[in-house]
Formats: structure tokens, sequence, C-alpha cells
């Protein structure tokens, strides 16, 4: 079997004393879409953060592409290929939606994805290129935060609670777009607590509860007793 | 009436170098939320380069601009590298002592390398050059290459944060230190060529304070407060700004000064005051999105 992309094993992460993580262990492989699931507070954001960078792990370690990320700094591991869509979108207000654009391409890895690429994908954000950031509506903002991380041409995307507070048709407008990123080559990782989103837009789930994993398997073989087993912890 | 006009042309063009003390601490406030307090002590160590370079070398102090800048541009980077990166949290304090310990620290190594003397950099003869502007109003040849320098300075950077790729990762990282930092931007690095460049306005400043008026290791702490004060009147919205505070701040301390010769400074902080009251947030304040 090839080694997977991403290789997340037994990470151990904290806030201070607080333990948010305890072994949690995820492959990602090249091309695959893997959902993560999970209560508020089950630790899918810090798994996140600990991927990016902006965490590191006390426990365990973190391989992409086989090489060991774990310790690495955010802007560091941006640079090797993983970009991260973060909750909230936090988009730079004093930027213009094209500058935010740009400042994604800040580490200038090669590939497929230019800003012309991204204006093609979400053509309402060529429209408004020029406005503030803060111009824009929460899925517009949303287009553009995942624009931004794509211009840094990553192998490996992380989206963060992309649905969060926006209205469901906007949901199922940037879920539909998910797949001609993936066509990219890209793989990516979806953090959702809209649960029946993730599981059609991914193959492999992973159930996070109060830190730990709680389910995995294949999206399709998944029952929705075992999930919402996995999800409440009941 | 003539007099007038010469008093307020005067503070006009001084109000350019008060523009340049301000444009570093701004950029430095703006960027990394850093009070530097060794800020004026900065442009003091800026002008004795001046000094050590046109004396060793013999060229003159705005040659020797070619030379200065670049150094302390370095001294810059260096300082924010080494030091000043450890300091930054989400504590305003630490940075706050630091550079408050590293005024002391420039004050005492310029007293102990340059003694207490006064000096003054010599430009020749363009620091008697005239022009008549018009019946009665004179304008020398150094204040308005000041002025003009300083026009350019604030025009410059307002430049470079909005046009280029660098201004970009200065806003981008004021704006979001850690999202910043997921597009690739070490921090610890923007914030040291931040540094560089308000080191850079401040060497300008410098030489030009010292062509201007005798200088010695102690008058860094008045021109932080000139500085601050031209900052906090124009608000921290843009560079223009930052050169409009300048320019109320030159006007008053003239105006201040032809009324009576001890009121120059008192009118300058008077003034400020007046604009602290009547709008806390400057004349030209961030706009918030």
């Amino acid at each position: 079997m090839a080694s997977p992309l991403l290789d997340v094993r037994a990470i151990d992460a904290f806030y201070g004393d607080f333990q948010a993580l305890f072994g949690v262990s995820l492959r990602v492989n090249a091309g695959e879409v893997v959902a993560v699931i999970g209560a508020n507070g089950a630790g899918k954001s810090t798994l996140l953060k600990t991927i990016a960078g902006l965490m590191h792990p006390r426990g365990g370690d973190v391989l992409f592409g086989g090489e060991a990320i774990g310790n690495a700094a955010a802007f560091d591991v941006v640079r090797h290929g993983i970009a991260l869509v973060p909750e909230g979108r936090r988009l730079f207000p004093s930027l213009t939606v094209e500058e935010n654009l740009l400042i994604g391409g800040q580490s200038r890895r090669p590939g497929p994805w230019t800003l012309q690429r991204i204006y093609d994908l979400f053509p309402i954000l060529a429209e408004r290129r020029h406005l503030p950031s803060t111009s824009l509506s929460g899925g517009q903002q949303q287009m553009a935060a995942i624009g931004r991380a794509l211009m840094s041409n990553p192998r490996l995307l992380l989206c963060d609670e992309i649905s969060l507070g926006l209205a469901p048709i906007i949901v199922r407008e940037i879920y539909a777009r998910l797949p001609k990123i993936v066509a990219e080559g890209l793989s990516l990782i979806i953090v959702e607590q809209d649960i029946a989103q993730a599981l059609k837009a991914s193959a492999q789930v992973y159930c996070l509860q109060e830190g730990r994993i709680a389910l995995q398997g294949a999206a399709r073989e998944l029952t929705r007793e075992s999930i919402s087993a996995a999800y409440f912890g009941v | 009436m003539t007099e007038w006009l010469n008093v307020i042309l005067q503070g006009v063009l001084i109000g350019g170098l008060y523009a340049m003390f301000a444009a570093g601490l701004s950029l430095i406030f703006g960027v990394m939320r850093l009070v530097n307090i060794a800020h004026g002590d900065l442009i003091v160590l800026a002008a004795y380069v001046a000094l050590m370079v046109t004396q060793t070398l013999g060229l003159d102090p705005l040659t020797s601009l070619l030379l200065v800048v670049p150094a302390m541009a370095l001294i810059g980077y260096a300082l924010q590298r080494l030091l000043l990166n450890r300091t930054l949290g989400d504590d305003l304090l630490p940075p706050l002592l630091v550079t408050f310990g590293l005024s002391i620290i420039i004050q005492n190594g310029l007293l102990e390398l340059f003694t207490a003397d006064s000096r003054k950099l010599q430009a020749g003869a363009i620091e008697v050059q005239t022009f008549q502007m018009m019946e009665g109003v004179w304008v020398g040849a150094l204040p308005l290459i000041q002025f003009i320098v300083a026009v350019a300075v604030i025009a410059g950077l307002q430049m470079l944060f909005y046009r280029t790729a660098l201004g970009r990762a200065f806003r981008a990282t004021s704006d979001d230190q850690a999202v910043a930092q997921l597009m690739g931007l070490d921090t610890r690095h923007v914030f040291a060529m931040a540094m560089a460049l308000s080191l850079a306005v401040v060497a300008i400043a410098g030489v030009f304070l010292a062509v201007r008026a005798n200088f010695d290791p102690s008058i860094g702490p008045a021109r932080l407060i000139f500085g601050f004060e031209a900052v906090i009147i124009g608000g921290l919205g843009s560079m223009w700004g930052t050169l409009a505070g300048g320019v109320i701040l030159g006007v008053s301390q003239a105006v201040g000064a032809q009324i009576d010769p001890g009121w120059q400074l008192l009118a300058g902080h008077l003034a400020f005051l007046a604009i602290l009251a009547v709008r806390p947030q400057g004349l030209f304040p961030k706009v918030s999105g």
C-alpha cells in the first residue's frame, strides 16, 4: 500500500494544561476527501490547527509526504503544501478581495491555481475584486477564504466549518465547487457540524468525541446509529 | 501681515521634520502594536552615525544619507529580530518596558562615546541660502528641501503600504497575525522589515535634525514627544494624516514662539491637547470596516 499523503500519528495537543487531543491518528491519501465530524469542543479545530502548524503536538507526530512537520511553524507548513481555510473565514479586513487572494499566493508554490482560476471558480469574486473584503456577504467571504487558501497551491486543503453561519443554499453552492478543487489533485479535510453535507462530500469519516477518535470508516458504510452514538457518546 | 505669513511658513516646513519623526513611530505601532519609547533616541543615534560618517569620510550631510539610511535599517532589522520580537505578545507592557530601557542605554552609550557636548552637522553654503517667495516672505533652501523630502517620504510610505507585496504583508500582519502565518508570512521577518523601514525614516529625520540645530545625547525624549503628538493629531488612519499632524504641530509652535519666545513648546502641547479633547481619534482616524 502506498504511504498516505498525510499521516497524523497518535498526537496529543494541549491548551496550557488542558489536553484537547488524546492520541488522535488520521490518514489522508492523495486525492482523497476526509471528513472530521464531532460536537462542539470535540477537538476538530484543534486537530486542524495542529496539522497547519498553529499548534504543536506534545506527543506523536504529523507526517506530510513522509516528512515530519509536527514542529514546523505555520508559515513553513504552507510552503510544504498545506493550506487552512480558518473557521469564521478571517479575511484580512484592511485588504481588498484581490489583495486577500494575492497574499494567499505569498508562498509562491507552483501549481494550477492562479488569480484567474480562482475567479473562474468563483465568478462573483472577480466582480468584487477591488472592493474591501468586509463588503462581501458571508458566502462570498467563504469563497474568498477558500480562494485565498488555494492560491498557495496546496496539496492538502483543510476546511474548518465552511458551512458555519451560512444559508443552506449558499452551503450547497460552495460544496458544489469542491469536486472541481479535488479534480486538480488536491486532498481535502473537511471539518463540519453539518454531518449530512460532510458525509455526501467525503470518502472517509472520522468522528471526534472529547478529543479522541470515537469512530472512523468509509462514509457510505457508516450507519446513522453508529454516527449518532459516536457523536453524542451514547 | 507678511511677518505672520513667514511664521506660518516656517512652521509648515518644520512640520515636515515632525512628520518624519512620527511616520516611523506610527508605522511600528500600526504593524505590530509596539510603542517604541526609544524612537527619539534612535533619531539622535542616527544623527551621531551621520556625524561619524561625515567626519571620517568627509561627505556632506545629505550625501551621508546614502550610508546612514542603510546602516540604520540594518540596525532596525537586527534590533527587531534579536530583541524586540521576543517581547511581543498579547501584553503591550513588555515591549514598552524594553524600549524604555533601550532609550536609557542609547542615551548613556552616546554620552560615553561622544560626551554631553552639543554637536551640529555642517551642510555648507546651502544652510544660509534663501529664496524670496513674495514681497517680504523668505524661505530657506534647507527647510524647503527638508519639507520636500518629508513629503516624498510620506508619499513613498503610502505607496509602499498600498501598492507593494511588502505593504500588503504589513497590513495583513497588522490585521491578523495567526492567519498571516497561515499565508506563509514569517511574522518575525515582517516585523523586522517594518522596524528596518522605520529606522530608515529615522535616519533621514536624524540627519535633517542634526543639520538644522545643535544636538546632544539627551534630546531624544523630546523628539519622541513631538512624534507622538504628530501621530495623535493626525490619527492612525493614513500617512498623510501624520504629515498633517506634523504640520499642525509645527505651525502651533511657530505661532506660539512668535507671540512669546518662551511659548514655543507650550503652544505645540496646547494645540495637541485641544485636538485630543475635541477629536480624540485624531483628524484622520482609521476607517473601521
